[in-house]
């Protein structure tokens, strides 16, 4: 079911400012956990809450903030993620542009559970009103003494800042970017070291998704417990579904964790575009395997949509009509995956770019006899063969697609033509 | 000087944001981009002395991201989303109207420079397509009537 949490007050034109979130019981987290709590208890809290990373791995947050060293002599870092780039995905965006206070509360939460007195948040570059918001969040949070020196007099120093990218995709992925806020190209880093131990400027640091982040002051506010009523035996609380293509009613909705799919889809979303039935869903965004019609009952958590055989992953459900070609679809999605290979691992700068050629050459009607088994063994060759996952991200959804449709990709070869030809005119 | 001494200011205030001056290298390309339209190596060379880091640093961070035009672009840049949820929803058909009516190709510039257009990959409106992006702004839930109307009021301010 629909369960407005972090959406409590995303309609509230007014929850921008800072008063307004505060008489919305906005900073009360901060302060309970400045004035009452000991960082241990803090990260305890958040453990019991059962609150998984909402970026795309699901890791559970609280475990992730355990594993920074308490004996560290080196500065530690919080850092928000905001690069918010895996296609289908839009939510962030929403938090950061309506609810930014909430994210910035969090942000300070995690800061000071992990011992840190300088946080980040990376917002991808194009995204220049919900940085812009940010920084005003920030600006007026210094303003009233809820950041910067002594926050609510307990001697807990911390200051954040606004870090805007450059349009990259990898810079989603942690250690990329890092190396995007340090100043370099926005490559992955081999892990170990895990950032936990050497991120930003080879010091520990955390990195966070900004609905996890969000997450926090309501868990500390309600209770652990109260957050873990909510959900399933493993993927607790809400989260954020962005709903996108063939679907009547489109947009950002926060649903309890478990919720059937096609509550969303025809419930919320309104169901198929007039005209078209329901072809194949991506459930977590452009890098995880598709689902069909028959799966459209399936709980929307981590556990049942890998057993449905794909990823919760950032929980960006994109619907696909029938109306479409799967090969034009696997196309577009190739050329993203291309373009935003950073170069440094082999497999996935030469590998995208030979999968491109083919699958773009099948696509125009130049495909050759034994260009799917050659698809077949590159996708083989790059997925865990490198250092991040984007390269198992690209190889995903052709995998599953050449499983599923694999007959609209021979029909394309052997007809120079689409089984089913994509039409959507754009009026 | 190609940054203004507003843009040299906003850069000195982000370095202070960081313990190493590195950092402050996407900010300072953010900054003169969001000012110039474009990069180029003049202004590499002055960014590099503004936060005193060797402009082949600048050079190597700049190049990477390509959401600044390395080229001098037309006075609106038109970046058209053609990712999966854009495309499912006509960004292909958005591209080939915004073609006709310029009277330009994707990747062109309008002859009186005031359009470039080209297409890009996901910009984070998923639920809102198809959409576009116009210098800082966002362009959604695009039909070709508020497309007509987009253009025109830029024309006008022109």
């Amino acid at each position: 079911m629909e369960k407005k949490i972090l959406f409590k007050y995303i309609d509230d034109p007014n929850q921008v400012d800072i008063d307004t979130y505060i008489s919305h019981g906005g900073y009360k987290a901060l302060e309970k956990v400045l004035k009452s709590m000991q960082p241990a208890q803090v990260i305890d809290e958040v453990k019991k809450s059962g609150l998984r990373g909402r970026g795309g791995a699901g890791f559970p947050a609280g475990m992730k903030w355990s594993f920074i060293p308490k004996d560290s002599p080196k500065p530690r870092y919080l850092v928000c993620n905001a690069d918010e780039s895996e296609p289908g995905t839009c939510k962030d965006r929403v938090l950061m542009e309506r609810d930014p206070h909430g994210i910035v509360e969090g942000m300070a939460i995690a800061a000071f559970a992990i011992g840190s007195h300088q946080a980040y948040i990376y917002i991808r570059g194009e995204f220049v009103y919900p940085a812009r918001m940010m920084e005003q969040a920030i600006a007026s949070a210094y303003g009233k003494g809820m950041l910067g020196k002594n926050i609510f007099g307990s001697g807990y120093d911390l200051d954040m800042a606004v870090h805007t990218g450059g349009g990259a995709y990898i810079c989603g992925e942690e250690t990329a970017l890092l190396n995007s806020l340090e100043g370099e190209r926005g490559m992955s880093r081999i892990r170990p070291p895990f950032p936990a131990i050497e991120g930003l400027y080879a010091c520990p640091t955390v990195v966070n998704n900004v609905e996890t982040l969000a997450s926090v002051p309501l868990i500390i506010n309600n209770g652990a417990e109260w957050y873990a009523s909510m959900g399933t035996e493993k993927s607790k609380g809400s989260k954020i579904f962005s709903l996108s293509g063939h679907v009547k009613r489109p947009g950002n909705y926060e649903l309890e964790m478990g919720t059937p799919l096609s509550y969303l889809i025809n419930d919320l979303g309104g169901g198929m575009l007039d005209g078209y039935q329901l072809k194949a869903i991506i459930p977590g965004g452009s890098s995880t395997p598709f689902l069909l019609p028959n799966q459209i009952d399936t709980p929307l958590d981590y556990e049942s949509i890998a057993a449905a055989g794909s990823m919760l992953g950032s929980g960006a459900v994109i619907v696909i009509g029938d109306k479409t070609c799967m090969v034009w679809v696997i196309d577009r999605l190739i050329h993203f995956y291309k373009h935003e290979s950073c170069g440094k691992c082999t497999p996935c700068r030469e590998g995208t770019g030979w999968l491109l050629q083919l699958i773009s050459r099948i696509e125009h009607g130049e495909g050759k006899p034994g260009d799917l088994e050659k698809i077949d063994s590159i996708c083989d060759n790059i997925f865990g063969r490198t250092i991040c996952p984007l390269g198992d991200a690209a190889v995903m959804p052709i995998q599953s697609a050449l499983k599923l449709f694999r007959d609209e990709f021979q029909y394309h070869i052997d007809h120079k033509k689409c089984l089913v030809k994509s039409e959507f005119e754009f009026k | 000087m190609i940054l203004t001494p507003e843009s040299v200011a906003k850069i000195k205030e982000k370095m202070g944001k960081y313990p190493h001056h590195k950092s402050a290298i996407l900010p300072a390309i953010t900054i003169a981009y969001w000012q110039v339209g474009h990069l180029n190596e003049e202004i590499y060379k002055e960014i590099s002395k503004i936060i005193n880091i060797p402009i082949v640093e600048i050079a190597e961070a700049a190049t990477f991201y390509t959401m600044f035009p390395k080229e001098p672009v037309g006075k609106y840049l038109i970046q058209v989303c053609h990712n999966i949820s854009c495309a499912l929803l006509g960004a292909d058909s958005l591209i080939e109207y915004l073609e006709n009516k310029l009277g330009i190709k994707k990747g062109e510039t309008t002859s009186d420079n005031l359009f470039t257009l080209i297409s890009v990959e996901c910009l984070g409106s998923c639920a809102s397509a198809p959409m576009m992006q116009i210098n800082d702004k966002y362009y959604e839930n695009l039909t070709r009537e508020k497309v007509d109307k987009i253009l025109e009021d830029m024309k006008k301010q022109a």
